[in-house]
Parts: C-alpha cells; structure tokens; sequence
C-alpha cells in the first residue's frame, strides 16, 4: 500500500498573510544563502568531479536538502557537535570546513580532511565540532547521547546536533538512543531528514506511520514536531527553539524536515524508481535555493548583495578544485598511523 | 592485604577509578541500586550516587554508543555489558565504530574507555549467556582486549583499562566471581600487555587465560607430584597488547609449547600465539605446540555436558603428560 506524500509536501507552507520570521534579520539570512549555495555548489562540483572519474569510491549527495543543514549550522554555536551519516558533505560544509578539505577528501588527496584515510562517507573535523560521518545506518544517534551526556555531567551549554535520514527510524538504534536520551534529558537535537526515499524504496511504502520520525515522538514523551526542510527560515527557527529547550536543561528534540533528494541514493543509483515528473516537480516549486533567493528578495536584500555571496562561494569551490587537482596523494607512511592512541599500529612487543 | 572475591575485586577497581578521576562514570543494566546481576558492583551507587553510576535501560547499542559519544568528548566511561554474549546486538560499536574513528579520522578522534562484561561458562547457562567471546574481539585492529584471573589482577588491569587512551574490553569471568585473593592496599595500577609467570617451570609452558589460568596451576602441580614433569604457567592476561616476549621467554627455556583456551577451537587466541612462535621460534621448540580447547560447538546447559567441554585440570596434565612422554 504505497502513500504518495511528497506531491502534499509540495505545496509552500501557508503564511496568514503575514510575513514569517521577520526577525530572522537580514545579516542572519544572508548567511542562511551562503551556507546553502555554497553546499549546493559545492556537491554539484563534487558530482561534476565524480563524471571525471575524480571523485573515487563512493559518494552520497544532498543536493536539494541543503536548507536543513544551512539551517541548523547558521543556528549552532562554536563548541556545539555535529553528528552525520555517511550523506554529511553537507552538514560538514555547514559548521565552517573549507570545501577544499572536503573535495580533497572525496577525490582521496592528502590534502583531504582525513589525508585520504576516512573518504566521503567518514568526514570529520573535530576543530569544528564535526564529530565524524557514520556509515553504519543508526550507528551515531546512540554517540550523539554520549556527547550530550558529556555537556549535561560537566554542566556545559553545548548542545549536540544529529542527522540522519527517514531510513535511520526503522532501525533499533534509534529506538534506544530516543529513549536514552528521553530518560536523561539529555542536551541533543535529533535531527529526521525524510527526503520520501530509504535509498532505492519510498519510505511510505516500508513504515508502519506516515511520519516515520513525528509520529514516533509520542512514544518518547517528546512532541510531534514535523517542518518544511526547503526553507531554511523554517530549519533555522526550529533548530533555535530545539536548542534554546537543550541549553534549558529540557532535554531532548525530534524534528522531521520533510525534504527532497535531486539526486539518487549514491553515485551508483540514477534515481530511475521515482514517478515520472515527481523530481522536476521538486525541483520547480520547492528547490531550496530557489525558495531562499525569492524569500530575499521579499526582505528587501538587494541583488548586488546577493551576488556578492555567489560570487565569495564560486571563488571558493573554483580554487578548492584547482588546490585538489594538484594536490599530491596521500603518503605511504600515513597507512600504519594512529591505529591505536601511541600513533602506530602495534598491538605485541 | 585483604583477601577479597573477584567480585569484590571489580567493585574496588572501579571505586580507585572514580575516585582517582571525576571523569569517570559508570553505567549499564542493573548496575546501579541493584549492584549488578553478579553482585559486582555493590556499594557504588552508594558511594558515588546517580549521576555517575547509572542503570540503563536494556538498550546494548545505546549504552556502548553513549560510551563512545562520552569518551570522544572528554570523559572516561566504564560501561558494562552483563553478558559478553550480547556483544553481538550491539557488535557495531565494537567492531565499526569505536575502534576505527581515531583511524579514519587520522588521528583526529580519539575513544578511551572501558567495556566490562562477564565471560565464560561454568554457571550452566547455556549456549547464549556461557560463551568465551575474547576472540571477537581479539581480531579487530584498534581495540585492546583483556582477561584477569585474580582479584588482584581485576583491580590493577581495570585501573590500566580506565587510563588507557584506547577503547579497551575488559573481560571478567563469571566463574571467577567468588573466587578469593590476597589484594594489596592501596592503589594498584598494572601495565597493559604484561603477562606472568605465575608457576616457574623447566619443562613446558603452558598459557592460559581467565578461568583456565586456575586449572593450569592445578593441573601443573599434578604433572610434578604424580610425573615429576615441571611446567611453567603464564597467565597472559592481555590478548591486546600481547606480551610475546614472555611467552617467548619461556617457551625458549621449556621448549614446548602448550595453549589452555575455553574458546571453540577454530580461530582461538591460542592459534595466533602459536603460530607466532612457529614463526619465530620454531627452532626453540622440542616437540608441536598443542592447544587444549573447547571443542567446535555451542555450549551445552547440563551441568554433565558443560563439564565435559571445557578443559579441566585432568585434560590439562593429561595432555601435557601424554605429550612429553610420548
């Protein structure tokens, strides 16, 4: 019995009449722009890189959920920790990684985040609070408990933030990591992208509740929370109310954003299983960028301005291309490092 | 010294670790106001209350992910899984994640803590809360994997456990829980992959771990009183790191070679030591090495059967002695 929600989730959110989030300000949304055009250039030269046969191994893109991680990283603060699937280029670029560092990654150079030694689905960068990708489906909700149980025992205010797709709710992880983190009230958003498919099948077609993370809040004792995931305004204020309730010392969040992949599952699936006109259909009256250029254009922020920020992203995806062509690959004495804490591998005298 | 059990053992090492460090905390299922399903840790959420000594519920993937998540940023979590058997529902944490992101993220995270967990058979539980699970974890690059045999030894190899930087399984056996030892006072802190020589011998050596370390004593002191056959036994306490210049050591002074392991046979800790010394010191051996283990199959319930697989002191002396004299 298959639902056919995405054509529901097409339509924009209604406004009364009245201008949401006006607050948000103009400096703010700004950023906002730039966190998601420079994901979305920056996956797209990714992707152009993978036709180039640069991009190696695998690579998962997001192109089209870039308000999600636009909007929770233009909330987060430094000292805060992200938590993401083996899909977190995005939420990578969003705490602040130069692009070169991820491109460098996905094309497996040294001068990659990790020197070529994670790849695309490991990303990780602990000076921006980019507490690694987790390949495993659920494998991070559980971690993410352990940091913010971290921040609640020492008494700090970071709040720990993790990303995961509507796949991740069928698994057991997330079972028990909602419940632990219930119990403690622990310090952590947890974050539902539901993009419609678990890789190659509709989501609806496999989950017992149309809202596979909203519906399963309840049973957590949290509220049903499910918002636009292509507007980043929308992503920006629930992250803040989510964090403002951890930072409390209220505890835990689950926020569905309902949201839209352009591209397939991973570099090896085109995507063929989707209705006939369901992407172009997105891509026409939810595409994200889109959304946020009108949204900017209501506030009042001009053009020139707007293609500043283009401009500052282009610059830097363009020279991240160019360092990560020449950039040599990894060294043969990185291979044998840091297996274990001492840096080598040894494991007898 | 007071003699304590080894489970009293347990409860002390992680009592010197909590107070030594308030990074510390401790969690897992019925740990807490029930003091564990083995008693063995009793007086800890007395001592240190609720928010460092918590119970959880029974969620094996979240304790050993919350673990992780606590050691990645800044504290030092012993958790406890009640059954080494259970490592399997939540076998990614051991295998995929915790030993692998300092790994893949070159250098960049790091996972020191420790995971405690009761091993091994004798209590005729069956096939699924019996098991010697040592080698899951042996096999895995990145972890450090260790096995006591004495309340002092549980005391010292705990404390090296919490301070270690690495993510480290600490496998106590649940036979040896009532069993009794001289502990020192004060603080012990062992080092990581040491073994010991515990009984001197001239004629072979026989390795052990755990449980087994108890039946090799006996069964070397059977070999002198009934055959007049020397055996030295060293109980290796650490499978990672291992400390092969003991076994070496004395495999170089009794020239053969002899493995105790409660293990199913295919793929035991044993087989990697030996085929180290076949490696390395083939010619210092006077005969094959021989392991002594538990055979191929699951772990049977009645208490007839269980006996019958382990090995036992009298396989024990039996084995050596039919060796040596043959």
């Amino acid at each position: 019995m298959a639902r056919k929600p995405a054509r529901a989730a097409t339509r924009a959110p209604a406004t009364n009449g009245r201008r949401p989030n006006d607050d948000i300000g103009e400096e703010v949304r700004l950023k906002l722009y730039h966190s998601q055009f420079r994901i979305r250039q920056a996956e797209q030269r990714a992707y152009d890189l993978f036709l180039q046969n640069l991009v190696k191994g695998t690579s998962h893109l997001s192109l089209g959920q870039e308000a999600i991680a636009a909007g929770f990283g233009c909330a987060m603060k430094k000292g805060d920790h992200t938590f993401c699937t083996y899909r977190g280029h995005a939420h990578t670029l969003a705490r602040g990684v130069p692009v070169e560092k991820v491109l460098g990654e996905l094309m497996q150079r040294d001068n990659g985040l990790m020197r070529g030694k994670g790849g695309s689905m490991h990303l990780t960068s602990a000076e921006h609070g980019v507490m690694g990708s987790y390949a495993i489906i659920g494998a991070h909700l559980p971690i993410a408990c352990g940091a913010a149980l971290r921040a609640q025992y020492k008494g700090d205010k970071d709040v720990t933030v993790c990303f995961f797709g509507d796949g991740t709710t069928n698994i057991g992880a997330f079972h028990e990591a909602l419940n632990f983190a219930a119990i403690w009230k622990l310090p952590v958003v947890f974050v539902c992208e539901n993009n419609y498919y678990m890789e190659y099948t509709p989501i609806g077609d496999i989950t017992a509740v149309p809202s596979p993370a909203g519906d399963r809040a309840s049973a957590y004792g949290l509220p049903k929370i499910v918002i636009d995931g292509n507007d980043a305004d929308a992503v920006y204020r629930a992250a803040q109310e989510a964090f403002a309730k951890a930072r409390a010392g209220d505890g835990p969040s689950l926020i569905e954003c309902l949201t839209y992949r352009h591209s397939g599952h991973s570099r090896a699936d085109p995507g063929a299983y989707r209705p006939k006109g369901e992407l172009e259909r997105w891509k026409k009256d939810r595409d994200p960028i889109n959304i946020y250029r009108e949204r900017m254009k209501q506030f009042g922020i001009t053009q020139a301005d707007v293609e500043r920020v283009e401009a500052e992203v282009n610059h830097e995806v363009e020279s991240a291309t160019e360092a990560c062509k020449a950039a040599p690959n990894p060294p043969m004495d990185i291979l044998f490092t840091d297996v274990y804490a001492d840096g080598g591998w040894a494991w007898r005298n | 010294m007071a003699e304590l059990t080894y489970r009293e053992a347990v409860a002390r090492g992680i009592a010197q670790e909590m107070t030594r460090d308030p990074d510390v905390i401790f969690f897992g299922e019925d740990v807490g106001k029930a003091g564990g399903v083995f008693k063995s840790t009793v007086g800890l959420y007395d001592q240190f209350g609720p928010r460092r000594v918590r119970d959880c519920p029974i969620s094996e993937q979240a304790i050993l992910g919350a673990a992780m998540g606590a050691a990645m940023t800044g504290l030092k979590p012993i958790a406890e899984i009640m059954f080494s058997d259970f490592f399997a529902v939540c076998f990614d944490y051991i295998a995929n994640e915790f030993p692998k992101s300092r790994y893949m993220s070159n250098g960049q995270l790091k996972c020191p803590l420790v995971v405690r967990t009761a091993n091994g058979a004798g209590s005729r539980f069956g096939a699924q809360h019996s098991q010697s699970v040592e080698n899951w974890a042996m096999m895995i690059p990145g972890l450090k994997v260790v096995a006591p045999s004495t309340p002092r030894d549980v005391i010292g190899l705990l404390a090296a456990a919490v301070r270690d930087p690495d993510p480290v399984i600490f496998f106590e056996h649940k036979s040896l829980y009532p069993m009794k030892g001289e502990v020192p006072d004060g603080e012990i802190v062992d080092t990581l992959g040491t073994a010991k020589i515990l009984r001197p011998g001239k004629d072979a050596t026989i390795l052990a771990l755990a449980l087994m370390v108890p039946r090799a004593l006996e069964a070397a002191d059977r070999l002198k009183a009934e055959h007049g056959i020397d055996a030295e036994v060293v109980d290796v306490r650490s499978l990672v790191p291992l400390d092969t210049q003991t076994i070496m050591g004395s495999v170089g002074r009794t020239h053969r070679l002899f493995t105790v392991e409660e293990n199913p046979r295919l793929c035991g800790w044993g087989a990697e030591i030996v085929s180290i010394v076949a490696d390395e010191a083939f010619y210092d051996l006077d005969g094959p090495p021989v392991r002594i283990t538990t055979p191929h199959i699951p772990l049977p319930a009645a208490d007839a059967l269980e006996d019958a697989v382990l090995p036992t002191v009298e396989r024990i002396a039996e084995t050596v002695r039919r060796s040596l004299q043959s």
